[in-house]
């Protein structure tokens, strides 16, 4: 069965892009000074002198002489050795070969070219490792990794290289600043001291003296109580629209949209408009009852409220995608035998919905740690880790060895939490999308559990809206802080006014250039996110290869990092060659791309443990290969999760703030990063209006997602024909 | 192979992005602006209009300008870094990751500008000076109005003060520098405890707290007196004071990146930064801060340096590392750990 060397196409394919990569493409991306050579390519450049080329150069010779062996076993190692020594040349001349020359003065006397270093690679040197990857993974699986699978196995080393060059890199750049001084020598004394520091951890909050927590403490309180909080709201939301027979679901959808696509800062501003000691409630509370105005927003109660208002979304989209996918014949046969719907949904539909439960709570932890424009805005004196990160790089005292320890302690905390979710959830089996017939007909809310959610829900409806009138009021008026309601377009101008010039249609307004440059990043990054955490997630819950836990602790590493950090470790990491990419677009995407990539992942995972694999068995019985049975079995079963990962992630894009400040450039502005200075100046209005802007935008992007990925169809029953014989059912208990 | 192909196009698609990094031209000037948004809108585009060099320009906070610079140390990518408060620019110089240039207009200058670019051996310069102060708001202290640094310590305003922390805010750390130096160490931290029973919360931002006075969250910020200014020009019912017993000052600066792409470029802005008619443009943007240029027009409503009690604020010792971690541990310790 299996094809070798030349005589197999894939092998044969990465060969001659390797070839093409090291004798035709500019190796660099700018010619480094000193030596020029004839042509860009790697092959004149080591013609030219830079003889640490010659290894990518002679191994696609090599290794078509090693293809004419005619053991398959010696075959094999050879290519697997060459290749190994291929990628670890390139390695080893990259890293020791900076901008200025060589690292060591050994390096130096070896190649004498190299004194006047090189640049950042181009296409060339891309390419080259790009071919020797794919030659690898080949290699790997013609000797057995991944049973063999091709793609597979493909996709296992793709993901394992990008995962280490643009997650494992920077942080590791970045955390040997936790353990060393400015100096460069190590100090783990001073780690140890920053990491027991009483300001983390010290518990005067509930001590009867008074005073405030540690930083720490502060930080798990609000992500536990945030977390539970939307976590139950959004399933609330969910049962109201999977489960009953709630006429207003798409109003709520919609509604329930809004937080999402909502800019940072505007939630809490609209929060201090209305709750402000000199707030609109605030007041009314005053003049009807007599509350003396305080100032009880600022801290723990309003992070809380501003974050269980943007995170319920994304927990319920969550849940409502494990909802839709339990088997209703499971809830069938609980009424058949005789169980009312209290007890079906206690023993039935709550344990089903665990993965669900626990995807959503996870999140929303994690996004509560990483959470900064809220603390920022709403925090008072209530300090968070993320906050302190972001003023430990940029506050009145530069520390970054503090920042990383403090980044250390909180992707502790977000490993724990994953960590105990994965034990929570144990190896039970939540399978319940199989092949099989599953028509069937989900059984409605219990009638309590109805009116708890229509409550639940209807508060969230009635503060989202009243948060939403704010923003949407405040882009309008003249000056929404102090109540000023006269209207005004002045704000819109201000921010996106347009005129008619000699050239066609002119865009004046500031916030014209920012806008453009997110709308292109964010839809760069959405389907990049979406396709490498969908097959992550695949990877992760149907293949099985070595190293397959490690991966997966992996890939949660670039969320649980706080974006201040992230930004830092980027530029400090990607501004020096090999890849030399700040001041570019493509690190704004690679950043979001990474960085949102676990919850497309997480999403996907979910989605695929409900999943009978006799499906995809069945598929590659019949003959499909890794690829064509996700491309025509998995990714139409997983049509929610990849709604979610494409929502998630081009929103995120668009919204986020903190790993973004180090990132953009005059060229490349962000919208978040000019809506923070004017939060900063106090400048309200724009910043709401900017906002609003961005929020249609987003709502338009959220409808063609919805058109181009489309609906799961599940073979369910028609409501309509089902129902006489339910409502019997039901009136029988 | 399909397979293959498409892994390759996707590849190749990752790979063709890096490239498309635009080098710098020799007629562009890239920079790093810390002062409000608008006042580096203004002074890109006069610069632009009057040089003809393409001026690209990147606003961040001073704290976050220092980061990156720092980080773009292997290979700059700013040319010239205008504007933020002067900690940050001398500890920049002391660094190294700025360079050295004496202007021909330094002759121009204030005795504090050129004072601060002695002190840092020609690696960066005053462009303005900020008064410290604070403002209050006149809908809710009508009478006998706070004048001094001690009315602070009114038992009236229990509750209704807002200051920045001075670990996340330069602001706050030039407040306890001033009061350090003006009522000296043990005197200002007894101060400061007993203004902690009016204080209702440290913010994290410097010029929140006149923004939360603005809109009546609180009833006074003690903030740089060009903000509570510019508050009250948008509207607000702000009063600035300068403190009686005489206040510190921050100095806004500008320093050119050591290895930046464009030098030639950076050194023609700093000139023209330093000249009157660029300085007179701030008041166009709402920036009411006192020029360096000797020339330049002090706009009205900004609080006139000679009317106010200027400490002899020592910003080589206080902008130093060493000072500055030391004050803001006790500071830690002794206030940090009362606030609520």
């Amino acid at each position: 069965m299996k094809a070798h060397g030349l005589g197999h196409k894939a092998s044969a394919s990465w060969l001659l892009l390797l070839s093409v990569a090291v004798f035709l493409l500019p190796w660099y991306k700018v010619p480094p000074d000193g030596i020029s050579a004839l042509w860009e390519s790697a092959f004149f450049h080591a013609m030219a002198g830079r003889l640490w080329l010659l290894p990518v150069i002679v191994l696609p010779i090599v290794l078509l002489v090693v293809w004419q062996q005619r053991s398959a076993l010696k075959r094999q190692i050879m290519t697997l050795l060459l290749l190994a020594f291929g990628l670890l040349s390139l390695l080893l001349q990259v890293s020791l070969i900076g901008l200025n020359g060589p690292l060591f003065t050994s390096v130096a006397g070896l190649f004498p070219g190299a004194s006047t270093g090189q640049t950042g690679l181009g296409w060339g040197g891309f390419l080259t490792a790009i071919a020797l990857l794919g030659l690898l993974a080949n290699e790997l699986a013609d000797s057995g990794f991944c049973k063999g699978d091709r793609f597979a196995a493909a996709a296992v080393v793709f993901v394992v290289a990008l995962l280490g060059l643009f997650v494992f890199f920077p942080i590791i750049k970045l955390a040997t600043t936790a353990f060393t001084n400015p100096e460069g020598g190590l100090a783990l004394q001073a780690f140890g001291a920053r990491l027991i520091a009483p300001e983390l951890w010290r518990l005067n909050c509930i001590s009867s003296e008074g005073g405030s927590c540690g930083v720490v403490i502060n930080s798990v309180v609000l992500g536990i109580m945030s977390a539970t909080l939307s976590t139950l709201l959004g399933l609330a939301l969910a049962m109201l629209v999977a489960r009953t027979g709630f006429r207003f679901t798409k109003t709520l959808r919609a509604i329930s949209i809004l937080p999402i696509i909502t800019p940072p800062f505007v939630v809490g501003v609209a929060l201090i408009v209305l709750f402000g000691r000199s707030g609109l409630v605030t007041g009314w509370g005053a003049e009807l009852f007599g509350v003396t105005p305080s100032r009880w927003l600022y801290g723990l109660p309003g992070i809380l409220m501003a974050q269980t208002l943007a995170f319920t979304p994304v927990t319920f989209l969550v849940l409502l995608g494990t909802l839709e996918a339990i088997n209703p014949s499971l809830e069938e046969a609980s009424h058949t035998l005789g169980a009312g719907p209290l007890r079906t949904f206690q023993s039935i539909t709550l344990p089903l919905l665990r993965p669900g439960l626990a995807a959503a709570f996870l999140l929303a932890f994690i996004e509560s740690l990483a959470d900064f424009g809220n603390p920022l805005v709403l925090g008072g004196g209530y300090e968070v880790l993320s906050t302190k990160i972001f003023f430990a790089v940029v506050g009145a005292r530069y520390d970054l060895g503090n920042a990383a320890t403090l980044s250390i302690i909180l992707l502790a905390l977000t490993l724990g939490a994953f960590w105990i979710q994965a034990r929570w959830l144990g190896k039970k089996s939540y399978v319940t999308v199989t092949g099989k017939s599953d028509a069937g007909l989900a059984a409605p809310l219990p009638k309590p559990l109805q009116a708890v959610s229509y409550s639940i829900v209807g508060l969230f409806v009635l503060f989202t809206l009243a948060v939403y009138a704010i923003v949407l009021l405040g882009g309008f008026v003249n000056d929404i802080g102090r109540w000023d309601l006269t209207p005004t377009l002045r704000h819109l101008g201000t921010a996106f006014s347009v005129e008619m010039g000699g050239n066609g249609i002119e865009f004046y307004g500031s916030a014209w250039s920012s806008l453009k440059t997110t709308l292109l990043v964010s839809a760069l990054a959405a389907p990049l996110t979406t396709a490498i955490g969908i097959i992550t997630a695949w990877l992760i819950a149907r293949q099985n290869f070595a190293g397959k836990r490690q991966f997966e602790f992996g890939t949660m590493l670039s969320f649980a990092i706080p974006g201040t950090v992230v930004g830092v470790s980027y530029v400090a990491a990607f501004n020096v060659p090999p890849v030399d990419i700040t001041g570019t677009m493509v690190i704004l995407v690679i950043c979001f791309m990474f960085r949102n990539m676990p919850v497309g992942m997480r999403a996907g995972i979910a989605a695929l443990s409900q999943i009978d694999r006799s499906m995809e068995e069945a598929s590659q019985t019949l003959g499909a290969g890794g690829f064509t049975t996700l491309r025509r079995i998995v990714l139409p079963l997983v049509k929610p999760a990849m709604f979610t990962a494409m929502v998630y992630s081009f929103v995120t894009a668009m919204t986020a703030v903190s790993a973004v400040i180090f990132l953009v450039s005059a060229r490349h502005n962000m919208a978040t990063a000019y809506i923070m200075g004017r939060v900063e100046n106090g400048e309200y209005a724009l910043a709401i209006t900017y906002s609003a802007v961005l929020m249609l935008v987003m709502i338009a992007a959220i409808v063609i997602f919805s058109a181009l990925i489309g609906k799961r169809r599940l073979g369910r029953r028609v409501p309509d024909n089902a129902k006489p014989q339910l409502s019997e059912a039901v009136s029988v208990n | 192979m399909n397979i293959t192909k498409k892994a390759v196009g996707f590849a190749a698609a990752l790979c063709v992005l890096p490239t498309m990094n635009a080098q710098a031209e020799s007629g562009e000037l890239v920079l790093y602006c810390s002062v409000d948004e608008n006042w580096c809108r203004v002074m890109a585009e006069a610069f632009q209009r009057e040089t003809g060099i393409n001026v690209l320009m990147t606003r961040r906070s001073s704290g976050e300008t220092y980061a990156q610079i720092r980080a773009e140390l292997g290979q700059p990518r700013g040319d010239i870094w205008w504007g933020g408060t002067g900690d940050p620019h001398l500890q920049a110089a002391q660094e190294g990751l700025t360079t050295a240039y004496q202007s021909p207009m330094l002759t121009e200058l204030q005795d504090w500008a050129v004072s601060q670019a002695e002190a840092s051996d020609y690696h960066t310069v005053g462009i303005y000076a900020g008064g410290l102060g604070f403002g209050y708001n006149t809908d809710l202290i009508s009478d006998d109005a706070p004048a001094c640094w001690s009315d602070l310590l009114d038992s009236r305003y229990e509750d209704d003060i807002q200051v920045a922390n001075p670990n996340s805010s330069g602001t706050a750390y030039t407040l306890l520098a001033t009061l350090v130096q003006l009522f000296g160490e043990d005197e200002a931290f007894d101060y400061l405890r007993e203004l902690n029973n009016n204080v209702s919360q440290y913010t994290q931002s410097g010029s929140a707290p006149i923004r939360a006075a603005g809109t009546g969250e609180t009833a006074i910020g003690i903030v740089f007196m060009h903000d509570a200014v510019a508050q009250a020009v948008q509207g607000s019912p702000i009063k600035t004071v300068a403190p009686c017993e005489g206040t510190g000052y921050e100095i806004g600066s500008m320093s050119i990146i050591e290895g930046g792409p464009n030098s030639e470029n950076a050194r023609i802005w700093y000139d023209w930064a330093l000249s009157a008619d660029a300085q007179a443009l701030a008041v166009q943007a709402n920036s009411f801060q006192v020029p360096s240029n000797v020339n330049a027009e002090t706009p009205p409503q900004a609080p006139r340096l000679a009317d106010i009690a200027l400490i002899d604020y020592d910003f080589a010792l206080y902008g130093s590392s060493e000072e500055r971690t030391r004050l803001l541990e006790r500071w830690d310790q002794e206030i940090g750990s009362l606030a609520r």
